[in-house]
Order: C-alpha cells, then structure tokens, then sequence
C-alpha cells in the first residue's frame, strides 16, 4: 500500500506543504535574515551585521517588556496552576451539588478572544478605579500589571482546571482507596498520592501557563495598548510597537531582531518542557 | 459522613458565589448595551438598566446598520469555516501520507510542522505580510490558505498522533480489496480518525475566529474587517466612540459563543484536553 500511496503526494501533501511554505518557511527566513538588516520595506534591505541585536538589547524599553513579562508569567502561572488545581480538587470530590454547572461557567471565558476580553476588563477595572478614586488605566501603571494578572486568571482558570480534572480523574481509584485503608487522611492523600501520580499533567499545565504568558499579546493591546508611555508594555507588544509605531528607518531592523530574540526565547523554554516531560515518561 | 456533608455545602455556596462573579462582567456588558449613550459613562458601569437610562435594542439596530458588524461577522464567518475546513482536509491527508510514506523528506517535513507550533507570530508578522501582499493572499477568501499554512502546525501533529496509533492491517485490507490510497484515506482512514476532526477542529476555529493580529496585518482593514478588528477599530477611538453600539457588539460576539458552547460543550472540553495533552 505505501508503495502505490508514494506516487500520490501531490494530492495528499502539496496543498498544506504549499501554503506552509509560503505561509511559515519564507517569512520565517526571511525573518531571520531581516533581523540583521537596516530596511523600511522588504526590497531594500542593507546589510549591518549584529548591530540591530546590540540595539535591540540595550533598549531600555526592551528590557523593561522582559523583565516585566517574566513578572507577569511568574505571577500568572503560579496563582493560575494553584487557584485551578484546588478547584479540580473540589470539583472531584463525591456528591459535591452543582459541579457541572460551576465547571461550564469557570470555562467559558476561554472561548472569548483576547482583544473582546481585554476590552470588557478596561471598561469593568476603569469603574472600579474611578470609583475608588485611582487614576484610570490609561495613566496607571500598577493597575495596567494588576488588571492583566486578574484578566489572564479569568481566562486560563477554567481551561487549567478542566486539565486537571481530567489528570485527577485518570488516577486510578485502587491508589485511593488503598491510601485510604492504610489510615490516610485527606492532606496525606493530596501529598502523598495524588501529586506525584499528578505530576505529568501539572508539567503540561506550568508550561502552558508559561509560554502563554510570555506569548500574550491581543489581551495586553486591548487593555492598555501599553500606557501609560509603554510601562505596561509585555514582549510581544513591545515588538509590535517597534515594528508599527516607531518612526526612523533604524526601528524595523531592531524590531525584526527583538522579535529573533523573543523567538529564541520562546524555543528555550519548549526544549525544557520536551526534556522534563520525556524524563518523567522514563521514570514510570 | 456528617462532616463530609458539611463540607460540601459550604463548598457548593462558594462556588456559587464565584460563578455568579465569574460571568459578571458579561453580565455588566448586557446592562450597558441596553442603556443610552448618556448613561454609559466610565464610573456608571456598574449601574443596572431602569426606565431612567433604558434605550431598548435602539444600540443593537445601531450596531447592526451603521457600525458594520453584520460585515465583520460574515467575514469572521466565511474566513473561520473555510479556513477550518481546508485545515481537516489537507492537514489530515497530509499527516496520513507523512507517517504512511515516512521517508526521509516526510520526517524532515514533520519536525518543521511541529517546530512551527513553537514560533511566535510576531517572529514573522512583517514579512508574512509582505509575502500575503505580493501573492495576492490579502482577501477574505485567499487569507484561508494563510491560515491553512500557519495552523498545520498543529493540525499535523495531532492527526498523526493519532494516525500511528491506526493497526496497518486495516488499511492493507482495504488496499487488497482494490481501494486506491484516495479510496482508502476516505473510506477507512477518515471514519476512523472522526475523534481527531473534531478535537481538531474545535481547536483551530477557537484559534482563527479570535485571531487579531494576523488578519489585521494581512487583510486591508479598511475594506475587510473581522470581529475582533472592529471591535480593536472601536476601541483605538477615531473620532467620537459611540459606546452604546460598542456594548451592543461584544454582546453579539458573545452570545453566539456562549450557545454554541452550552450546546457542544462535551466535545469542546474533550477536544481541549486532548490538544493539550498532546501539545
């Protein structure tokens, strides 16, 4: 069969090849050339080496959208992974009322797309602001960080949750029942039973949480659009206003290479995820 | 057993009171949509609907006749089902014959599909868009092929996922019972692989209907925009922002997603689970 299969590629390969190539593999190389080139549009790039990266990495705003970004994911994919893995616990307990019900609500701000979300959250924390007398999103950069934290827990809670409802679930309920026997009581049980046989759903919930943090972009646009002058301003953004709000030949070129950056950046942590998650197939 | 009993009411009262804080912001937005523009004010979005302010559906027939939002919607409509649908066919084809063939071409194919998953879009935002511009990829309808590229990625990696786990035998009985490989992807591999399609699909149409940044750069927003470029169009204030309308949209972006969750919502939760695990 694979023999007379061969002779069939174009039919079954080349229209996704096609569009991958010129959807992903040339932009994505000529992405990677650009990032060392001076350029305002795609035909007349000039060649500087390394100089857009040394720009790039001595920007102060740059490194202001790092350092913040790496806040925000910390922040977020720790009160995320707690808030959903005590919810999951709740919501696997025997003859708890209402649980499909509360499992359908915690779910359904993920279905929402970030700029709607985003937009619903400025004018909801902007009445909150101008009730308590704060200064509005727009000039406050505190409740920018902090609107965006509560934003992204909204969001991802439910999504979190329903993972490790379904990790809580896979659990064979032998383990339990044994645990039980033995005299255990509910917190040796979480401890001693559940988390460890736990463990490779809550790798895939923190990497999630991580690289969906680091990647957040519509929700950050939407909310503040990085006001006030960029302080609230994540990786992706920051990117996306060199490339589109800067003026100056000089910005496309270190935008390209930011986003090369940002890119590696990316990778790293999804080869730490492929390296923990294959460990952890080995060790059961 | 008493202990466990309470406890569990006073977890079912607390739930309760989060769901009823988690869909309030919507809730917020339903009272807004349905007050007048002078009542809708930065410090007053808290206020409930009441014969002083209520403007009836005055803001969705604005939103509807003069903000573009049918338009939006149609195009976020045309864009999202024909993009899906040419991802589950091509990419489902596509990840068959890669783990059937398995030379050293396919190999070297898949792992740039899975990498491609990694790379944030803002790697390639600018140059994706000049390549859509000089092919004539920037319409409604071209901007599929885009998104069949951007989202095979994914849609590769979890078909043949699953296709590996489909016992060879089936297909090679279809083969000696005289199917050519066409007759045998769609006879046989297809039915079998329907979980997939539709995990598949769920995930990609969450992706491509809430997708901001790509259309915006690809497509000419002033001629074609898409729900979530509208709504971003609102909201960058040209001009005079007309509030009313504006709630009265992101009620009609949210209603259609609402019911078609409450409706399909065993499949769309298993379809997330399942691309998360493999992801």
């Amino acid at each position: 069969m694979v023999k007379s299969l061969r002779k069939w590629w174009p039919l079954f390969v080349l229209p996704t090849a096609l569009s991958f190539v010129f959807g992903f593999v040339i932009p994505f190389a000529e992405g990677a050339y650009l990032s060392f080139c001076q350029f305002i549009s795609i035909s007349n790039p000039t060649f500087v080496g390394l100089s857009n990266y040394a720009a790039a990495l001595s920007d102060p705003q740059f490194a202001h959208a790092f350092w913040l970004t790496a806040l925000f994911t910390v922040t977020v994919t720790v009160l995320v992974n707690v808030i959903a893995l005590a919810i999951a616990l709740a919501f696997t307990r025997s003859r708890l009322w209402g649980t499909n019900a509360f499992r359908t609500v915690f779910f359904m701000p993920n279905l929402i797309g970030g700029i709607v979300l985003g937009y619903i959250w400025q004018i909801l924390i902007n009445c909150v602001l101008a009730n308590v007398g704060q200064q509005l999103l727009a000039l406050n950069t505190h409740a920018g960080f902090w609107g965006l934290v509560v934003l992204t827990l909204w969001q991802q809670i439910g999504y979190m949750m329903i993972i490790y409802i379904a990790g809580l679930q896979s659990i064979p309920s032998d383990y339990l029942e044994a645990a039980k026997v033995d005299g255990a009581n509910a917190w040796q049980t979480l401890w001693k039973v559940k988390i460890p046989n736990l463990m490779p759903t809550i790798t895939i919930c923190l990497f999630l949480t991580i690289t969906n943090g680091f990647k957040l972009f519509d929700q950050n646009l939407a909310l503040t659009g990085g006001e006030p002058s960029h302080s609230s301003e994540l990786l992706a953004l920051n990117i996306y206003s060199t490339f589109y709000s800067r003026a100056g030949a000089k910005w496309m070129g270190i935008g390209q290479a930011k986003a090369v950056i940002f890119c590696l950046l990316v990778i790293a942590i999804s080869l730490v995820q492929l390296r923990l998650t294959k460990s952890k197939e080995v060790q059961q | 057993m008493q202990r466990e009993r309470t406890i569990n009411r006073v977890l079912s009262a607390f739930f309760t009171v989060l769901s009823l804080a988690w869909v309030y912001p919507m809730f917020m937005i339903l009272m807004n949509s349905l007050k007048d523009e002078s009542s809708i004010g930065t410090s007053t979005a808290f206020e409930l609907v009441g014969p002083q302010n209520a403007a009836g559906l005055a803001n969705y027939v604005s939103a509807l006749s003069k903000q573009g939002f049918a338009s939006a919607f149609a195009y976020s409509l045309v864009i999202t089902v024909t993009s899906v649908a040419l991802i589950l066919v091509c990419c489902s084809m596509c990840a068959w014959y890669v783990v059937r063939v398995n030379s050293r071409l396919c190999k070297g194919l898949y792992y740039l599909f899975v990498f491609s998953m990694v790379v944030p879009f803002q790697m390639l935002m600018f140059t994706l868009s000049n390549v859509a511009d000089s092919m004539g990829l920037n319409t409604p309808f071209n901007i599929c092929f885009i998104y069949l590229g951007f989202g095979a990625g994914l849609a590769v990696f979890m078909f043949a996922g699953f296709v590996k786990t489909i016992p060879l035998e089936i297909e090679e009985a279809a083969t000696i019972d005289g199917c050519n490989p066409v007759q045998t992807f769609f006879h046989v591999v297809l039915p079998i692989m329907k979980p997939t399609y539709i995990s598949v699909g769920i995930l990609e149409t969450m992706w491509v209907w809430n997708d901001y940044l790509l259309p915006y750069l690809v497509l000419d927003s002033t001629k074609y925009k898409t729900i979530p470029i509208l709504i971003q169009y609102f909201r960058g204030g040209y001009g005079h922002v007309e509030l009313g309308p504006m709630m009265a949209c992101i009620m009609m972006v949210i209603v259609p997603i609402v019911v078609v969750y409450l409706v399909c919502q065993r499949y769309i939760i298993s379809g997330v689970v399942s691309g998360a695990v493999k992801g």
